[in-house]
């Protein structure tokens, strides 16, 4: 199968820069697959799971949101956080989880509403993306 | 009266030398931080350079009209984004920076956003109408809070609270040399000529995709601004305390020469004494 070029970055650092075959993700419309040759293409991810496809291997990742571009070929992904599933702390996640729902259960204004909930969806996000590849 | 003398010039010896471990103390302390921030910029860099490289393309494939956050409207109302530090001891870090913004407000209608506490500090003092006081801490702010600002930042201009967000921060030159400078956050500015999207797919609305991405360039762009304030900081305090380090050095050489001077003046006085009270006898 043939390949493009993938470049995932978070504002921590670059966290892949090579060839993949496949990169599987969730869009603000719904689950994506982009593959070698696709057209030029840009969307806003959504909290969810990545998965890489490289050498025959898929990888599984949490990302918390960004956006992908494509362009002539080259895939961008544009990540605010990204973690492999073997990376993740689950420990943390749940700790994570636990404050949100304790915070989510006290939060009367909109703002700090809409704050906990984003931090909850992306605790179980990444307590799903574990313990589906775990 | 010379015995005196010596015992203070003594202990002023001592003051100086303790205050000598504290700056010299600071300055480790600032150059292990300083190597750290320095990573972070560094980390930071690809991100930044990406994100800027999909916005600027954006726009040309994306939407038919000009969105709400590139378009140049009069400015009546402008809001500065600061990044100061945390803690003063750093030079003109501070100071700097402040003079900067103030020769760039002068007569204007404004509003502040301060991050850190030198920060919120002096605007609060100056009685600034304040956006919001949240981020008081320079040194724990991450992405997170960073996306914050970013909305709220985001929702203001497009609520047309403020036509122009600017922000203000210190730019990591060198090690010993940090520039306080101004940086055009919103409107986005779009290069003309681009047109790299144009005829790419978009997933749902470009619109809504627009009004998703920019608060997310918005807060990658003032996370990497914070990263190099934060390392312009660590790079301020330790030329300060090195220079600091030196002023210390040199009081100390001069007063053991006072010190020295005073010793052999007491011990002269007591042969001069000895000897003429020998002649007398």
């Amino acid at each position: 199968m043939s390949g493009f070029r993938l470049q995932i970055v978070t504002p921590d650092g670059s966290v892949y820069d090579g060839q993949a075959e496949a990169l599987r993700l969730r869009t603000s419309e719904g689950y994506v697959s982009i593959r070698a040759g696709h057209a030029d293409y840009i969307a806003a991810l959504d909290i969810g799971m990545v998965s890489v496809t490289k050498n025959g291997t898929t990888r599984d990742a949490a990302c918390g949101g960004g956006f992908v571009s494509v362009e002539k070929g080259e895939v961008r992904l544009v990540a605010t956080t990204f973690e492999y599933a073997d990376d993740i702390d689950v420990e943390r996640a749940e700790s994570a989880k636990k404050r949100a729902e304790e915070r989510l259960a006290q939060a009367r204004e909109e703002r700090d509403i809409a704050i906990a909930k984003a931090k909850l969806s992306r605790a179980l996000n990444r307590i799903d993306v574990a313990e589906k590849s775990g | 009266m010379s015995g005196a003398s010596m015992k203070q010039i003594k202990t002023r010896i001592k003051s100086v030398e303790s205050t000598r471990q504290i700056t010299k103390a600071m300055e480790l302390v600032a150059t292990s931080k300083l190597r750290r921030a320095k990573q972070r910029v560094e980390n930071a860099r690809p991100y930044h350079e990406v994100l800027l490289g999909a916005i600027s393309g954006l726009q040309a494939g994306a939407a038919e009209s000009p969105t709400v956050f590139a378009q140049e409207r009069e400015v009546k109302k402008t809001c500065y984004v600061v990044i100061a530090g945390d803690r003063g001891l750093a030079g003109g870090y501070n100071a700097n920076l402040f003079r900067m913004v103030k020769r760039m407000t002068d007569g204007t209608d404004f509003c502040v956003l301060p991050v850190g506490k030198k920060s919120l500090e002096h605007f609060g003092r100056l009685g600034c109408e304040l956006v919001s006081t949240y981020f008081g801490v320079t040194g724990t702010v991450g992405i997170g809070d960073c996306a914050q600002m970013a909305k709220l930042l985001c929702d203001g201009f497009a609520a047309e609270k403020y036509d122009r967000v600017i922000v203000a921060y210190t730019r990591f030159q060198s090690m010993l040399s940090q520039v306080p400078v101004c940086e055009p956050l919103l409107p986005i500015t779009l290069r003309e000529n681009e047109t790299r999207y144009s005829g790419a797919l978009v997933e749902g609305e470009a619109e809504e995709l627009i009004s998703r991405i920019v608060p997310q360039y918005v807060s990658g762009i003032l996370y990497s601004t914070l990263c190099e304030a934060a390392a312009s900081e660590h790079g301020a305090r330790r030329t300060a305390m090195n220079a600091a380090n030196k002023n210390a050095g040199e009081i100390i050489d001069n007063l053991v020469l006072h010190y020295n001077r005073a010793r052999q003046a007491v011990i002269t006085q007591e042969i001069t004494e000895i000897v003429s009270g020998a002649e007398a006898l």
